[in-house]
């Protein structure tokens, strides 16, 4: 009995706990209609092994009040029986079967990707991700917006603290919209709770996942695979907006791409100033590069290489900004080509070489870079 | 049954080294049992040291201890310790006391090897503990060590960890061969198959899936180091490898593996049960029956640990309906113990406690692993807290319960004294209230979308986690309660009889307490 009394206690303890919504304590039901029937699938398979695990404490807590030794109990003699072995072999078995049906069912629906309105690639890689929308040249990366302070407990924590993201993956409701999940790096994995949809970002493969989204809003979800140091600071964020809508923001990152591209060129025939180029350097660094080679620029040893002092920080300009532009194969430097603009490349070089003591006074213009991008192009880089 | 006086007479006859000798060059079965017990609590206690760190750092939200780097040195380290280091050589501890003494065997089969297979087990761990203090610290890719996290983008300390995984594959499996060449050659004359004790058939049986699966594991540590060092690129998609491929390997062995650290825990619930029921198992057959179909079983459900890889529908449904099926056995061995508590004498001492506590908290691990079958369901619980409180209620209350329930049972018999009640009841009530505030809102979390392996998390998980690691503060804490027990037990206490408790069955309880050095010199008739 003292068991079941602690087993309440501490459903007691939590009960406050329930103010939070139900989200606190149970599966979400989600949005789609693939989310709802997994919901339902929970709760039945849940509640069945409630049932079960009445049945069965309360004929052995019974035991343990009734047949106690302190009562003089004599003990039964009876050892086996056949007849009771098998029934409570064939009941959970056709318990299971029963259960298997609408699994299977819902399994079913939920591999078949055929038929999709739209298509988006999901690329993982440490620690952010890209999302490209397939035969509509838009693509971006999605990155945790959560500042550094917030984490360091120097700032009080927003609402939706690790939760949010510069850029959230946007897509229409009433539509099936069919995912392509890769990596650059290690595994990671895409899952959004109120989509149901958990799938494995795996390096050099790629995996199919589909939702179609009944209501408009924010959803939030996290990396679930273990990819590193930052894992936990990888957020998913998909806003899902009415299909008109959704068009109109399509049209709109099309055209904030060809600005960008613009403005690119445009800064070819300009010099920034150390300061402009130092301050950009700052953020891209904060953002990209810190979480590796540390804000101090001293990386983690053993781990992450130092840029203080660093002989390719240090040395010829064209081996740093190749470095940034192509990562290191088969290490976890990355290759910042796509991520970044000349403008924030030229500002982060600049920032290195003049930062934590690395004490150069060298500017590197945004012109410059794009030779570089340009000679490796023609090296076949 | 006439041996008590038999190995009276022998217990003077050969005396062991004294001091560190003694116990580096024994080959005394219940020497080395001792050894593997008292290496399995120490890390345990170091294990649980991590799980501390961990709990700490997620206190609250935001990063005040340690950085996320150290955290993913922790989650790993301690799933390594506690799986190779304080689990599955605690059971080999029982094994060596308690197998030779079950069956009327003299010792292990394989003394020299016995000693061997310990003693290389300090230097694994030693190994695997050092890299922590070296630049760039110790493996940091989950104790699953998944490529290519493990591979490419893991430090040069890899090769420790690939190394200590080794050497303690390599103890496991001499470790089991002796198991198996005990139980097969040394049984008493009479002492026939079905007439083994149920923890014996249910080692027996565990040996086998270690002999099966820790070379799969040695192989996939080998891959690892190969490509990680040597160009090799089997997990590489690059070089025409394949990063799933590992998961395969990986869980070939981790799937068995999750059952050789839960069968021997099995037949000490059916050893406990009965003695405290005072009546016999019930559907002892049915018992053999269902350890030998889940060890089968365990064989053919690896992927259920790889649903969200991206596996064709057919591989789904067969491992999901495969994975549901290893309820029916598992049900059955839960039947069958409520079964034999029902009209039975019932009385509640501390193993019984224990074991009573097993049955309960281990179903419920039981109930979240067939939850976590329906593949459906599985992609919103997979890599969340969900899975954390699944293996934890399966790994702590189930295995290590059971481990607490037998060194309760069996410490009169080793050390001679009765064990302090009061403060056994106190360890027993301490823990089960802690571990319960500790591992059930982790189902909580779970289920509200909390990924595991994270250092940080978001504000809706803030009050669960607080409470949860209040629950782990207070579970580890309550452990030393039970290294208190254990020291003032062999210390001294009340002059415990052969046959410890009165409904106990079996030889062990045949021979005087403490156990002499040399039990079985002749062989016991078995009728």
């Amino acid at each position: 009995m003292n068991k079941y009394l602690s087993m309440v206690s501490v459903f007691l303890l939590t009960t406050p706990l329930v103010t939070y919504g139900n989200s606190a304590f149970n599966m979400r039901e989600g949005v789609t209609d693939i989310s709802q029937n997994v919901y339902q699938l929970h709760m039945t398979i849940f509640l069945i092994c409630c049932a079960i695990g009445v049945v069965v404490f309360a004929v052995m807590f019974w035991a343990m009040i009734h047949h106690r030794k302190s009562k003089g109990v004599k003990p039964a003699q009876f050892h086996e029986s056949t007849k009771v072995e098998i029934l409570w072999t064939a009941i959970p078995f056709l318990i299971l079967v029963a259960m298997a049906v609408p699994a299977t069912k819902t399994l079913i629906a939920m591999e078949d990707v055929s038929k999709a309105d739209l298509t988006i690639k999901i690329t993982g890689s440490q620690w952010k991700w890209h999302y490209e929308y397939m035969g509509h040249d838009v693509d971006f990366y999605s990155v945790l917006s959560t500042p550094k302070s917030q984490i360091d407990d120097l700032e009080e924590k927003s609402e939706n603290y690790l939760l949010e993201v510069d850029k959230p993956l946007v897509i229409p409701t009433d539509r099936k919209v069919r995912f392509l999940m890769t990596s650059d790096d290690v595994i990671h994995s895409w899952w959004v709770p109120d989509f149901a949809v958990k799938k494995d970002a795996n390096p050099g493969f790629i995996n199919e996942a589909w939702t179609r989204v009944n209501e408009e809003g924010v959803y939030r979800g996290q990396c679930a695979e273990l990819c590193g140091k930052d894992h936990g600071f990888m957020p998913v964020v998909v806003e899902a907006r009415s299909p008109e809508a959704f068009e109109q923001w399509l049209s709109a990152a099309k055209q904030d791409k060809l600005d960008a591209a613009a403005a690119s060129a445009a800064l070819l025939d300009q010099t920034l100033s150390k300061d402009e180029l130092m301050k950009t350097g700052e953020k891209v660094y904060m953002a990209y590069c810190a979480a590796c080679h540390q804000p101090t620029g001293m990386g983690l040893p053993g781990v992450f290489p130092a840029l203080k002092g660093s002989p390719i920080v240090l040395g010829d300009v064209k081996d740093h900004i190749d470095i940034i532009l192509h990562g290191k194969p088969g290490t976890a430097m990355q290759a910042f080509a796509k991520q970044l603009s000349i403008k924030e490349i030229a500002g982060v070089v600049t920032f290195k070489r003049n930062s934590w003591g690395n004490d150069l006074d060298q500017i590197v213009q945004p012109s410059e870079v794009q030779a570089r991008i340009d000679a490796n192009k023609e090296a076949g880089k | 049954m006439s041996t008590v006086a038999q190995t009276e007479q022998n217990h003077h006859e050969h005396h062991a080294a004294k001091g560190f000798k003694r116990w580096l060059y024994t080959t005394n079965h219940k020497d080395i049992g001792s050894l593997y017990l008292i290496f399995s609590l120490t890390m345990f206690l170091i294990g649980g040291a991590m799980a501390m760190v961990i709990r700490a750092e997620l206190f609250q939200p935001g990063l005040q201890l340690v950085d996320p780097h150290f955290f993913n040195q922790m989650t790993t380290v301690h799933g390594l310790i506690m799986v190779f280091g304080a689990v599955m050589p605690a059971f080999t501890g029982l094994a060596n006391w308690m197998v030779p003494m079950m069956i009327g065997a003299p010792d292990m089969a394989l003394p020299r090897m016995n000693n061997w297979s310990f003693w290389i087990l300090p230097f694994a761990f030693a190994i695997l503990l050092l890299s922590l203090f070296m630049e760039g610290g110790g493996p940091a890719f989950g104790w699953t060590f998944y490529a290519p996290l493990s591979t490419t983008y893991s430090n040069d300390n890899t090769a420790l960890f690939v190394f200590a995984v080794h050497i303690m594959g390599i103890s496991s499996i001499m470790g089991a061969i002796n198991v198996i060449v005990t139980i097969v050659n040394l049984r008493a004359p009479g002492m026939t198959w079905m007439k083994l004790p149920l923890f014996v058939w249910t080692w027996l049986i565990t040996a086998f899936l270690l002999i099966a699966v820790m070379p799969v594991l040695a192989g996939a540590v080998t891959m690892v180091l190969t490509d990680k060092y040597f160009g090799t690129s089997f997990f590489d998609a690059a070089g025409g490898g394949d990063p799933v491929m590992f998961q395969h390997i990986f869980w070939f062995f981790g799937h068995p593996e999750v059952y050789i650290m839960i069968l021997p825990a099995f037949g000490i619930i059916s050893t406990i049960i009965p003695t405290f029921s005072r009546k016999k198992l019930f559907g002892y057959a049915s018992m053999v029956y269902a350890t030998s179909s889940i060890a089968l079983l365990s064989f053919i459900v690896w992927a259920h640990h790889m649903f969200t890889t991206g596996m064709p529908l057919a591989g789904e449904l067969f491992f999901m309906y495969a994975t549901m099926l290893i309820s029916v056995p598992t049900g059955v061995k839960v039947f069958n113990w409520v079964a034999t508590m029902w009209r039975g004498s019932i009385s509640f001492e501390v193993p019984m406690l224990f074991a009573i506590a097993f049955i309960v908290l281990f179903t419920l691990g039981g109930f979240s692993g067939l939850m976590l079958a329906i593949t459906p369901a599985d992609f919103q619980y997979h890599d969340t807290y969900f899975v954390v409180a699944h293996f934890h209620y399966v790994l702590v209350t189930g295995a290590i319960f059971s481990i607490m329930a037998a060194a309760y049972y069996w410490l009169p018999k080793w050390t001679g004294h009765m064990y302090n009640e009061a403060l056994a009841k106190w360890h027993f009530w301490l823990s089960l209230i802690s571990v319960n505030v500790l591992f059930f809102p982790m189902h909580f979390v779970g289920l509200a979308g909390m990924p595991r392996r994270i250092p940080d998390y978001a504000l809706q998980f803030a009050d669960f986690n607080a409470l949860i690691s209040i629950g782990g503060f207070a579970f580890g804490l309550s452990q030393l309660l039970f290294v208190a027990v254990v020291y003032k037990c062999i210390k001294g206490g009340e002059q415990a009889p052969s046959k410890v408790w009165d409904g106990a069955e079996g030889l062990e309880w045949d021979i005087p307490s403490p156990a002499p050095y040399h039990t079985f010199s002749t062989p016991p008739e078995v009728k």
